[in-house]
């Protein structure tokens, strides 16, 4: 594994060092705590009936010979759980109604939107028995079925059944049409410019998959009850987002649910939506508070939670001679599935990524439909709704370069997001750019040159090609949802502190980083802050959780905030004891004068603080950031593949992902990140897909036998650099790494192929079944 | 937990047998790599388990005083893979053994699970067809010889009686003596996989290195359960190995029968068939001496 940088930043101290992961030992020696490992057992096992229709009614249901089984506790169904609808999707909660999420979940449903929707929960002693129970259950279900629609055309069709009259009069869910300002530039419509004859005109459709996160730790909480308030201890990346929506789900005051949040074995997303935690929370009320667990088998991950959303795209473009791109329309379709969930954010995000990245002479043109389906409903999942537009993008730069004879990498230069560039409808503005070095540097370090000229007339089965793609993703939610984050720096009696913010560990590393982070700024040594880990919304300071690859960024900023206050506080208190001293500092954990002189240990200062009988103060901070901007980062993939077309097996050769992410905070779990955000890629390029059996809407493949992650012998060595810029809206330079190290490897795959072979791939996953009907079509078999 | 009822963990061989004539029902497990999924999936709740797990009678690799080597039903994948006699004389079982799921299911699935199960994708099935090997098991009336070739009777299917327990699998010196073997396991990714196509092939040269002595080609997926393509294997016999070579694709494909399902088109697999068959041709006629 390769590392290299090119910097246009200075050095700090704690910030930019490849220290050690905080939870690295706890994770590997197996100590660290996760949900189940904290759950006291036994405990009572509940399991969610699921319907075996995916559109229709439960017209009868009877429990009775599920209730009488040994073991079993209790069953609850449809009938007994509250009336009321709620909001599921992690997002910031908005005090406007129009902006917030639409609410089209009960706890439980007669009215089945999706294969395996919840009809009913069996509570048992033990497992065993709670299975025993499903099955009687499923055994005592009548339906009125309604043919499944699995697709957007078909839940589009005049005569569909809408899925949720409640909340929309079809099943569109949303819908969005947005043209860039086109003033100035002498075209009335940026159809007319795609029409002009003097340009040159590029028309493709492309369909991109439904993708699972596939986490490793399966989605499991427990809940129960302590002096009449309810505690839900999940795997989550939003613990505040939960208590929220627990309470609305329950119709309870929020205050009165706590939730805790441990160690999480992933989420990608798929924990950035409420799932059971409000099932669960009602049962253990229904059950004088006794404990609680819900732990999905790997199927129901599959089957009932959240994926990314499968879409399609008609998209146009107009060019010059000069390799300028004229203008650009896209068209959207984005299958929701059974549940809004995070809904049409997912398709705005799409059609941004297939528009920011390149600049249209004229204009373009986006549109956008969500629309209900009887599909498992997709929800957030890592770069949330941008691949699939990158991918569109990506496709259409390089079939262009190739039917031109230009070279791909000059054509997106020529055309890329310029700096200072702001978007028409958000505001969102290219603070630093480092986009074109990712292109430039990528060029040379993945030998492009050379591999192009090498392979240029290869003839055979087995075919060589090198592709590449670029891609640019935003930093946080900002302005479309509220941005807000708050963290607390409490002084320990040895020197060192604890810190504590709301936004979560997920695997990402952010307890690492905003440890550097708030060293740097007091100027200590990272091994002096205790972050504290675990969330518990009793204690923990407000933020609404990890996702949108914010926590660097907006929590990023509270942390320096506080850590600020904390440093001044700190001061404050060694003036009133050395009262002479003049332009005091903290430096490695010391407090020194303007002359350089140690004055006082942090160790000294803190139990002068804690027991004097002078003047005794708890050093502390707490500080709240909202922030009010949001940046662009930027980055590229260079991948190098061998086709066998007579097999159709794509090996790759070698894979480089180039990020501009600013300033790298800590290079050794940047490389961490972006490493799994490639293998991620990979997967959605050759492998992995959510197979819907169209004529009753189950999942074909809910287990990780068939839905095929790439395991660590399909993935080769992975390769990253980063280009470091100085962000002036980032709290120590820096912007998105999170996310965005996933989206660039499809593209370039499809690339590398469509290189090797001459063959472009509009659809993805390009499993071996499709590139070797592609192959024979075009008699390269 | 997994829902069974009870487990007769049986002392030896013929304490299974008794078990299993006693309970029509009970169902025999070993490593449980099958079962235990199969369980957990809701299936056969509330069942009755024979355990034939650590039986010594059921271990072992041996080379018999005729020739015959003979693999122990409870041979685990990783013992097979590594067993000397194994990669000397079945090079197709050898590698073959190496591709089940991951490490840790080789460590325990077994040999005689693998064809017990009658599923035509088990890795090491087509080997053994190849192989011509021959399925010892016992009964309450003692042992019985089954050929390989009367083994299978259906997908999932097998001609072992409920209460009869694999003990070994005999492969007899005529099946393997003089062939080259490679196994061939396609699937959609490189490890954790369950084959697309499965193709097992034994060549033994002529003493010229230039003609095909003898050949077997047995695939998985490509039909019922595992199969050779013995009328293929009839025509390739004396060819030139670019012979062969030019001809298997359309023979095989001609013979063999896969069928579409969601996992893979019969078009996609009929491509296999045929790229395959070529591929390992050429490739075991060298290991068998060719030139190459």
């Amino acid at each position: 594994m390769e590392q290299q940088f090119w910097k246009k930043v200075a050095p700090m101290h704690e910030v930019g060092a490849a220290v050690q992961r905080v939870d690295a030992i706890d994770k590997v020696k197996g100590t660290a705590k996760y949900t189940d490992d904290l759950c006291p057992k036994p405990c009572l096992v509940a399991r969610v009936v699921h319907a075996q229709i995916a559109n229709g009614w439960v017209r009868a249901i009877d429990t009775t010979e599920a209730e009488s089984l040994p073991g079993v506790v209790a069953v609850f169904t449809f009938k007994d759980v509250p009336e009321h609808r709620f909001p599921t999707p992690g997002h910031p909660w908005s005090v406007e109604p129009a902006h917030q999420d639409v609410a089209d979940r009960r706890l439980l449903d007669d009215r089945v939107r999706i294969y395996g929707d919840d009809i009913a929960v069996v509570v048992a002693e033990d497992n065993v028995a709670a299975d025993r129970g499903v099955r009687s259950v499923l055994s005592h279900v009548d339906y009125e079925e309604l043919p499944p629609m699995t697709t957007v055309a078909q839940a589009l069709a005049p005569d569909a059944p809408v899925l949720h009259p409640e909340v929309r009069e079809t099943n569109v869910l949303a819908r969005s049409d947005m043209v860039t300002p086109l003033e100035g530039t002498g075209y009335d419509s940026v159809e007319e410019a795609l029409a002009d004859p003097r340009y040159h005109h590029y028309e493709a459709h492309t369909e991109t998959q439904q993708v699972d996160q596939t986490h490793i730790e399966t989605n499991v909480c427990y809940a129960y009850m302590e002096s009449g308030r309810i505690t839900v201890v999940s795997s989550t990346q939003i613990p505040h987002i939960v208590r929220r929506v627990c309470g609305q789900a329950l119709g309870v005051p929020w205050g009165t649910i706590r939730v805790i949040k441990p160690y999480i074995g992933g989420g990608f997303g798929n924990k950035q939506e409420v799932l059971y935690e409000p099932l669960c929370a009602w049962l253990t009320s229904q059950l004088g508070g006794r404990v609680v667990e819900i732990e999905l088998p790997r199927e129901e991950v599959f089957q009932n939670t959240r994926s990314r959303h499968p879409m399609s795209f008609d998209v146009q473009c107009a060019y010059d001679d000069d390799m300028n791109i004229i203008a650009r329309s896209c068209s959207c379709l984005s299958n929701q599935g059974g549940y809004a969930s995070h809904g049409h954010a997912l398709a705005a995000n799409a059609i941004n990524a297939f528009r920011w990245a390149y600049k249209d002479k004229v204009g373009c043109h986006t549109q956008a439909s969500t629309v209900y389906t009887n599909i498992p409903a997709p929800g957030a999942m890592r770069a949330y709704g941008m691949p699939q537009g990158q991918f569109t993008v990506e496709c259409m730069m390089d079939d262009i370069a190739r039917k031109e004879g230009w070279d791909p990498i000059d054509f997106r230069l020529k055309n890329l997001m310029p700096e200072g560039y702001s978007d028409p409808f958000n505001g969102i503005t290219n603070h630093a750019n480092g986009f074109p070095q990712t292109l430039i540097a990528g060029r040379e370090a993945s030998g492009w040159d050379d591999f192009k000229a090498r392979y240029k007339d290869e003839t055979g089965p087995i075919r060589h090609g090198i592709g590449m793609s670029a891609f640019v993703y935003k930093t946080g939610v900002y302005p479309i949802s509220l941005e807000t984050s708050t963290a607390r720096l409490v002084l320990n009696q040895d020197g060192t502190c604890q810190l504590s913010v709301g936004a979560t560990e997920i695997g990402q590393g952010a307890d690492t980083v905003f440890s550097q982070m708030a060293a740097e700024t007091i100027g200590v040594p990272t091994s002096w802050v205790h972050i504290v880990s675990f969330q518990d919304t009793d204690v923990t300071p407000f933020d609404t959780g990890a996702y949108a690859s914010r926590q660097t960024y907006v929590t990023g900023h509270a942390v320096r905030k506080t850590a600020e206050k904390f440093r001044q506080n700190i001061l404050d208190y060694a003036y009133e004891l050395k009262p002479e001293a003049r332009g005091l500092t903290i430096a490695g954990g010391e407090i020194v004068d303007e002359a350089g002189e140690v004055l006082l240990g942090m160790e000294e200062l803190a139990q002068e603080a804690f027991y004097s009988f002078r003047h005794s103060v708890h050093i502390h901070a707490e500080e709240t950031a909202q922030v009010r901007d949001n940046t662009f980062a930027f980055g590229t993939c260079f991948v190098k593949v061998e086709v066998d077309m007579p097999l159709g097996r794509v090996k790759i050769l070698d894979i480089l992902n180039v990020h501009d992410s600013g300033r790298i905070i800590n290079p050794a779990t940047a490389e961490g990140q972006v490493h799994g955000g490639m293998a991620q890629g990979i997967g959605a390029a050759l492998y992995e897909e959510q197979l819907i059996d169209p004529a009753t809407g189950r999942l074909l493949n809910p287990n990780l036998l068939d839905y095929k992650i790439p395991t660590s012998m399909d993935v080769p060595d992975l390769k990253c650099l980063f280009v470091e810029t100085d962000d002036p809206s980032g709290p120590y330079g820096n912007k998105a790494l999170g996310e965005p190290p996933l989206m660039p490897p499809t593209p370039a795959i499809r690339n590398a192929i469509l290189d090797a072979t001459g063959c472009a791939f509009f659809q993805i996953p390009m499993t071996q079944q499709r590139l070797v009907a592609k192959f024979k079509e075009e008699g390269l078999i | 937990m997994y829902d069974f009822e009870s487990i007769h963990l049986s002392t030896s061989v013929d304490d299974a047998v008794a078990a299993l004539a006693a309970d029509p029902e009970a169902i025999i497990i070993s490593a449980g790599t099958d079962v235990l999924v199969q369980i957990r999936e809701g299936r056969h709740a509330g069942c009755r388990l024979v355990s034939i797990h650590n039986l010594p009678e059921l271990r072992g690799i041996r080379m018999c005083d005729d020739g015959t080597i003979e693999i122990g039903a409870a041979c685990t994948f990783r013992e097979i893979h590594e067993d000397p006699i194994v990669a000397e004389h079945l090079q197709a079982l050898c590698m073959a053994a190496d591709t089940p799921g991951g490490p840790q299911l080789r460590a325990v699935g077994t040999i005689g699970g693998n064809v017990c199960n009658g599923i035509t994708s088990a890795d090491t099935a087509s080997s053994v067809v190849a192989y011509d090997a021959v399925m010892r098991v016992r009964g309450p009336k003692g042992d019985r010889d089954i050929p390989v070739s009367e083994w299978y009777t259906g997908p999932g299917r097998t001609s072992r009686a409920h209460d009869e327990v694999l003990v070994c699998i005999r492969f007899p010196r005529a099946g393997y003596e003089g062939f080259a073997g490679t196994y061939y396991k396609y699937g959609k990714r490189e490890a954790l996989e369950i084959a697309t196509m499965g193709v097992s092939c034994l060549v033994k040269m002529d003493a010229d290195r230039a003609r095909i002595a003898d050949i077997r080609l047995a695939f998985g997926v490509a039909g019922p359960y595992p199969k050779r393509a013995v009328a293929t294997e009839d025509a390739l016999r004396g060819l030139a190995v670019d012979e062969a070579v030019a001809a298997v694709g359309d023979l095989a494909c001609e013979e063999m029968n896969p069928r579409t399902s969601w996992r893979a088109s019969k078009e996609f697999r009929l491509q296999l068939i045929a790229e395959l068959s070529r591929r390992l041709i050429r490739e075991t006629a060298i290991k068998g001496g060719a030139d190459a």
